[in-house]
């Protein structure tokens, strides 16, 4: 089985059934995907195929259908995407244990809808469970990142 | 100022120890027990540092004893050392540092000091002293009840001072200087002629002087970090995805380990078939543990499948058959013989009950699960040398050392606890079966590491809950105002629940079982707090404000009923009644910043309002909801808090936003039940908290009126059920009395 991730090709041999999140962090080794329930009720697991935001937990390895982007890959601390360089700006995290999936879903309703309304933003960040409460700032970031992108 | 006075207004002074290749500067202690947990080479009683800088080749090292779970800690710690020691805070490292009973947590006993005896005078002071010395006898190096910042303030600072006027004298004699002359800059001493020093050339040489004592704590003009919005140190790695939390370590030779456990809380193990797991790829052994069955995999999906696999017989729980039979245990409880504490008794309550006609009414709190994002989990190595080694995020390293050690029957010295970056606690990880479990597992095979990492399902249904509670509320009414108000409230102590697993036991009454209800600020001319301790229930532990969770709800929304029996605006009354002016200044505050102008907002729209006092915090908070065709709506929250001194705005302004949702979503939206013994709640799909949608906005302002510097992770939770709660009586004149308030009310 051969999966891309992060612009790199990888050759599988797992389960076709174990979810793409476990292949990620246990068998790929990339941790900044986190797991946090398992039953796509908290989205701490969100990473990008082919542009679109899906809960890894939910992806069996055999279906992942296009190149997979984790938060890893969106950028990094010296090179940041423009929805994290907002995540540091507003200091969005507390535990920070939900963000990877919350910056995920933010970067992909951006791609979608460049200028997201209080409604839109509300509607696609609904099944990020913050458990620290960073929701106000989590509002405020991504309308700073809207910002930047469309003036970028 | 002399240095008598000195010492005894700070009671400690500043040492410094020679380590390898440079010094540790911290806070000297005479007659403690215990030895510089940097140095191990010392010997038991000989050294009484505990350590807070360590300036060395690598550079300067902030040693910080407190956990992380994402408060900020490490960060107000950095800053209140860097304030002092003039160095950059972006180039201080920061290193939890090896547990120690020399990390032991003052401030948290003072805590605990003022329930046992709330009159002041000598009486008080024998009793701080005495659990002063308790707390410290068992070196509660604990990190909890908003602590981390009052025992800091003081201590770090001084550290920071005196490390950098010893680094100067240690130039100055170098130089032929005098010390006065030189000045301090980003981690170096500067002459008057340009010439420079680093503190890291310095430290060899000052690790042989004397710390230089008693400097001048620099006044709040100086400040350049204190009070001012930092950035903390750990947002671009949590932003990117870089942080590594426990359940991210990987340790060389690894297995993965999941656990089932008896659906009944606390009940054995009696017998189970793995064939079916053991037959599943990767899975390479399975093993019992206390109260379940352990499943050694190659990764962490494979373990939980074959988790998944077991079949197992199970004993039952100790506790009640159904929810019914836990209130009625509650329901039961206010009895004079049940009774477990009465701090406040004003006034004549009994007259003037019988005096009036009372309001009476009951409140019930549910269980609560902590829930943190990050599930639980531990690896532990049993080496073969007799040592072991464990990586965990964790709020009670001693007792960890202390557990692990007695599982692999080995001393707990020889326990050395990586303390590990924690993805929420609330109070989950001042608990530590994680790590008992994963100790079990890994004595059965030895050399090898084992990384147990608990499923969600086995995360939320194997929780110790928030404690359960009921209460009773009495009072009357005169000429538009409250005249009594009788307070009983039930629940089990949480402080013998959590401290027996410990294998403590803790005498005399609970001070959690009436915290946030017997010591409001309120001066009702006849006032009654009563604790009832309730046994036979779940066991339970403690969730972010403990025992003020419930109670501070339960004492505004009685106030409220009161407030409303005589007439009376909840916030006008409270004002009127209110006896402490730094409580006054946070009511006058959240009064202003919403422009209250009585709890009725117009159609369908209303405001409540509540006050706590918890861990030596007034949080008041006002919160504003429509009653929509959706269902109640909560449009806005001020709050205001007298902290003393708000160290770093930013994190403040995040950690009290955070408090405020966690207290509203709770109180919303979550309850544990327990059928059979077992948590009915396994997943964020039953207990979800609060979601972005329902979030408020939410004002925030810190009050710095009173001298005591006080934490903020916890006192924002108490008033934000009642303020709800009286916000939706307004807007509905629907009284709110159980939590959630979603079995009685929808929500947008
Ligand atoms: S872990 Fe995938 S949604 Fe929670
Ligand atoms: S920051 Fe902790 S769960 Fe979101």
């Amino acid at each position: 089985m051969q999966i891309t991730v992060d612009g790199t090709e990888h050759e599988l041999d797992v389960e076709s059934g174990m979810p793409l999140l476990w292949v990620l962090r246990d068998e790929l080794g990339i941790k900044g995907v986190k797991y946090g329930c398992g039953v796509a009720a908290c989205g701490a697991c969100t990473v990008h195929i082919d542009g679109e935001a899906v809960r890894s937990c939910q992806v069996a390895a055999g279906d992942v259908w296009g190149p997979v982007t984790t938060i890893e890959g969106l950028g990094s601390p010296e090179a940041l995407h423009a929805v994290q360089a907002a995540w540091i700006e507003h200091q969005v995290a507390q535990c920070g244990y939900c963000q990877s999936g919350q910056i995920m879903q933010a970067a992909a309703l951006l791609a979608e809808t460049p200028a997201p309304t209080d409604e839109d933003i509300d509607f696609a960040m609904d099944g990020n469970l913050c458990r620290c409460g960073t929701y106000p700032r989590i509002r405020a970031a991504v309308k700073t990142a809207a910002k930047t992108l469309q003036e970028g | 100022m002399g240095r008598a006075r000195t010492i005894a207004r700070r009671t400690f002074l500043i040492g410094s120890a020679a380590i390898a290749g440079g010094v540790a500067f911290g806070v000297w202690r005479y007659k403690t027990p215990y030895a510089n947990p940097l140095e191990p080479g010392l010997a038991e009683g000989e050294a009484a540092l505990t350590p807070y800088v360590k300036i060395d080749a690598q550079g300067v090292t902030l040693i910080t004893p407190r956990a992380d779970k994402g408060q900020g800690a490490y960060q107000v710690q950095a800053a209140l050392i860097a304030e002092e020691l003039d160095v950059d805070i972006a180039e201080i490292k920061a290193d939890p540092g090896p547990p120690s009973a020399a990390y032991w947590n003052g401030a948290l006993s003072e805590e605990i000091a003022e329930f046992s005896v709330p009159a002041g005078g000598a009486m008080r002071q024998v009793a701080e002293t005495g659990v002063s010395a308790m707390s410290k006898f068992i070196g509660l190096q604990i990190t909890g009840g908003s602590t981390t910042v009052p025992d800091a303030w003081d201590k770090l600072r001084a550290a920071g001072a005196s490390a950098r006027e010893t680094l100067k004298q240690a130039a100055a004699e170098e130089w032929g200087l005098a010390a006065s002359e030189l000045k301090t800059e980003n981690g170096r001493v500067i002459a008057p002629d340009g010439r420079e020093r680093a503190y890291t050339e310095l430290a060899p040489r000052v690790a042989g002087m004397e710390p230089v004592q008693d400097v001048a704590l620099r006044p709040p003009e100086a400040w350049r970090y204190i009070g001012k919005p930092m950035q903390r140190l750990d947002i671009a790695r949590k932003s990117t995805g870089t942080m590594t939390y426990g359940i991210d370590v990987e340790v060389e030779g690894m297995v993965h380990a999941a656990v089932l456990l008896n659906p009944a809380q606390g009940g054995v193990l009696r017998s189970y078939d793995s064939s079916e797991a053991e037959a599943m790829r990767g899975v390479t052994g399975v093993v019992p543990v206390t109260g379940g069955v352990a499943v050694i995999a190659d990764n962490t999906w494979r373990a939980f499948q074959g988790a998944d696999a077991i079949e197992a017989e199970w004993g039952a729980a100790q506790m009640p058959e159904t929810m019914e039979g836990h209130w009625q245990i509650l329901s039961e409880s206010f009895t004079a013989e049940a009774q477990d504490s009465q701090p406040r008794d004003d006034g004549d309550v009994e007259a003037a009950l019988s005096g009036g006609d009372p309001v009476e009414a009951e409140y019930r709190a549910p269980y609560l699960a902590h829930a943190p994002l990050e599930p639980i989990n531990a690896i532990v190595r049993i080496n073969e040398d007799g040592t072991v080694d464990v990586w965990t995020g964790t709020q009670i390293p001693r007792f960890v050392q202390n557990n692990v050690g007695a599982i692999a029957g080995i001393d707990a010295s020889d326990v050395r606890v990586h303390a590990q970056m924690i993805g929420g606690s609330f109070g989950h990880r001042l608990e530590d079966e994680v790590v008992k479990h994963a100790a079990e597992i890994a004595v059965q095979m030895k050399g090898t590491p084992v990384k147990l990492t608990y499923k969600r399902e086995m995360d939320m249904t194997h929780d110790f809950p928030r404690q359960i509670a009921m209460a009773r509320a009495r009072g009357t009414v005169r000429d538009g105002h409250v005249e009594s108000y009788d307070l009983g409230i039930a629940m089990p102590s949480v402080t013998v629940s959590q401290m027996g697993r410990q294998g403590l036991s803790v005498p005399g009454p609970d001070s959690q079982i009436v915290a946030g209800a017997w010591e409001q600020p309120f001066a009702i001319p006849n006032h009654r707090v009563t604790g009832y301790r309730a046994e036979g229930l779940a066991p339970i532990s403690s969730w972010r404000s403990v025992g003020a969770s419930s109670n501070g709800f339960f004492y505004n929304a009685g106030l409220d009923e009161l407030i409303e029996a005589a007439g009376a605006d909840p916030m006008e009354e409270r004002l009127r009644l209110v006896s402490d002016p730094l409580a006054r200044a946070v009511l006058e505050a959240v009064a202003e910043m919403s422009g209250w102008e009585g709890a009725k907002m117009g159609e369908g729209k209303g405001r409540g309002v509540a006050l706590t006092r918890s861990f030596g915090v007034y949080c008041a908070e006002v919160i504003e909801v429509s009653d929509t065709e959706d269902g109640i709506m909560i449009d806005k929250v001020h709050v205001a808090a007298e902290v003393g001194r708000v160290v770093d705005p930013v994190n403040f302004e995040n950690q009290v936003a955070g408090g405020v949702v966690f207290g509203l979503g709770h109180a919303m939206n979550c309850e544990i039940t327990y059928e059979g013994g077992a948590a009915q709640q396994e997943n964020f799909y039953s207990y979800e908290g609060m979601r972005l949608r329902q979030c408020p906005q939410i004002m925030v302002r810190g009050l710095e009126n009173g001298d005591a510097v006080r934490g903020i992770g916890e006192p924002p939770v108490p008033p934000a059920a009642p303020a709800l709660a009286g916000a939706i009586f307004a807007a509905t004149g629907q009284r709110l009395r159980q939590m959630p308030f979603n079995k009685f009310v929808d929500f947008a």
